[in-house]
């Protein structure tokens, strides 16, 4: 259960890109444990939005908190965001030149500076919660695209983020390789962990969400409980976009 | 499947027919192809006997011009006669097992660099105290050794010790020029393209005259900087120019993600380039680092023109014996044998590192 505190705040957020207008005035409060859903259409901002919690993206005017740091030029604030924020790319984004053991404990070992043994504990624990420890030794290029993303999803583990970030992290994947990465993320939701994620898919958004916010143009256009978002949806722009993807 | 049916049909397998078959299908598939291999055969029918003829056949191999020329093949004696001074240079004789030593310690280092197996923490400091030894070997000075001044220094030695502090000292400096173009900071950004784009567009052999003839003018009276020195200077600079460039091609083919995924698990820039971006540029572009690390090595041959006697310099001056002047292909075929058989042998490692390297991060 979402707790009152709240971890990330989005105030006033503004992004230009050039002359592009990608995010127009963010309002956007996320509580500790709180599982938060951003739908919306291809280029609304959902993933720019995301993006500038952990400063992979700067936004121009307004305020963003993660866990009272202010996200910010400063290089010390967002290492600190970056410590506490994990992010889960839809590319994956594994580095392919370590093993999969050895994605997992570079954080650890360098940011953290764990012994080496004790990040290669954490390490098998994460990937045998995503059910993978016994492919430790392989290289990223010889796993599933299924198999990679939950690799990446513990490597955001082990450095035991408060918040984990999630970028369209199915959209991918083959089909028949959703299910097992949308099975881990519901998992680590019903363990209490604070969780933003980007995705496509509404069914995940209905069992797992405790709020869905629905963007387009750069706005937030509405935001409510899934059942409430879905099954009374207020604004005619957030009508048109569900019956769109419903259709198939 | 593919592999199966060629097993079981030898057929579709030539060679296993025999060498008309396998001749039919590589040599002569196609009447293009049968002209390329006519026009081969005839080109190696030219070159081939003749070299023989002259390089081995007819040549005399111990002696003096008088036999050579009764011979009329070639005069390998220059070399039996001549190679100390080939190899070493004007160093003092008595003293040319020093040099001899160095080559020995050097050829050592690199094979152990070379090989994976070593690439420890404490490989550095081996490399560092074998650089030690090799100084101690040439100067002199210490330990018993009579002074050698590195004026006298020359022929293979010299060569090796120019190529390889430049390889080595130009390397870092390239890779900080190449992340330097790259930086978001507009000051560091225009400071490396202006260096790299300095020294690029000046001919190496300018560099050279730059540093033993200007150089010392802009001094301030009293202080010199020895010529090997400057001269060892501007390779490096000069070096390392082409290879920022080389790096920053790397740089910019590792995919967007992966600098997102070292940002977003908190590495800082340092440690994001070192352990993520690194270690993936720099292995796809072996090949071009390589060929520059060659082109290196057998342009370090231009210190002739400020009087630096390396390998083919000193070649140059065993042939200005009046003896054995008229024998000067002999003395340049040998000095271009050495030069091939360093280059041939990088070419090779590079091939191997590229294989070792991609053999385990294969790409999807």
């Amino acid at each position: 259960m979402p707790t009152d505190e709240i971890v990330i705040s989005l105030k006033d957020v503004n992004k230009w890109y050039g002359t592009f207008h990608a995010l127009r005035d963010i309002n956007l409060d996320v509580r500790r444990g709180e599982r938060v859903v951003v739908a919306g259409p291809s280029g609304s901002g959902k993933s720019t939005m995301i993006r500038c919690v952990n400063r992979l993206e700067e936004h121009q005017s307004g305020i963003i908190l993660v866990n009272g740091t202010e996200v910010s030029n400063d290089v010390k604030a967002v290492e600190k965001v970056r410590r506490d924020v994990g992010m889960v790319f839809q590319q994956f984004n594994l580095f392919p030149h370590l093993t999969v053991l050895e994605n997992l404990t570079l954080a650890p070992i360098w940011v953290k500076h764990m012994p080496k043994a004790e990040a290669a504990d954490i390490a098998m624990k994460y990937l045998e919660r995503v059910k993978i420890h016994e492919q430790a030794k392989k290289y990223p290029g010889q796993l599933s695209g299924g198999q990679q993303q939950r690799v990446a999803i513990a490597r955001s583990l082990c450095m035991r983020p408060s918040i984990m970030l999630f970028d369209e992290p199915t959209s991918a994947l083959d089909p028949e390789m959703i299910k097992e990465v949308l099975d881990v993320m519901v998992e680590l939701a019903e363990e209490g962990m604070t969780m933003v994620c980007v995705t496509h898919e509404m069914g995940f958004a209905r069992t797992v969400a405790d709020k869905v916010v629905f963007m387009a143009d750069g706005q937030v256009v509405e935001m409510n409980t899934p059942s409430e978002l879905f099954g009374n949806p207020k604004e005619e722009r957030t009508r048109q976009f569900l019956s769109q993807i419903i259709r198939h | 499947m593919a592999e199966s049916s060629l097993l079981e049909n030898p057929s579709a397998n030539g060679w296993l027919r025999g060498p008309v078959d396998w001749a039919r299908k590589n040599l002569f598939s196609s009447p293009a192809n049968s002209l390329l291999t006519i026009v081969a055969l005839w080109g190696l029918w030219l070159a081939v006997p003749p070299a023989i003829q002259w390089g081995l056949i007819k040549a005399t191999w111990i002696g003096d011009p008088a036999a050579c020329r009764a011979a009329g093949g070639a005069c390998w004696g220059l070399v039996t006669e001549k190679y100390r001074l080939i190899l070493f240079g004007i160093y003092p004789y008595d003293e040319q097992w020093r040099p001899f030593l160095a080559v020995v310690l050097f050829i050592v280092m690199l094979a152990t660099a070379a090989n994976p197996r070593f690439w420890r923490p404490w490989l550095g400091w081996v490399l560092v105290a074998g650089l030690v030894v090799v100084s101690v070997l040439m100067w002199g000075g210490i330990l018993g050794l009579p002074l050698v001044t590195n004026d006298r220094w020359g022929g293979l030695p010299l060569t090796l010790i120019l190529s390889i502090f430049g390889i080595v000292l130009s390397f870092p400096l390239a890779v900080v020029l190449a992340l330097g173009r790259r930086s978001q900071l507009p000051a560091v950004r225009a400071w490396c393209v202006v260096y790299i784009e300095l020294w690029r567009g000046v001919p190496l052999i300018s560099v050279l005259f730059m540093a033993s003839i200007m150089f010392p003018l802009f001094m301030p009276e009293g202080v010199t900087i020895d010529k090997l020195l400057r001269a060892q200077l501007g390779i490096i600079l000069f070096t390392a120019a082409y290879l920022a460039e080389i790096v920053r091609g790397g740089l910019q083919a590792i995919p967007r993600g992966q600098y997102e995924a070292a940002d977003s698990i908190g590495l800082t820039y340092w440690q994001k380039m070192r352990l993520v971006i690194l270690p993936q540029a720099l292995r796809l572009v072996i090949p071009p680092l390589v060929g520059q690390f060659i082109t290196t090595f057998k342009d370090t041959s231009l210190v002739i023109i400020i009087g630096l006697y390396d390998l083919l310099s000193s070649t140059k001056v065993a042939l200005s014996d009046p003896q054995w002047r008229a024998f000067y292909v002999e003395g340049y075929v040998v000095a271009a044998l050495i030069y091939f058989v360093f280059s041939y042998v990088m070419s090779q490692y590079s091939q191997y590192l590229e294989r070792r390297l991609s053999a385990g991060a294969r790409r999807r």
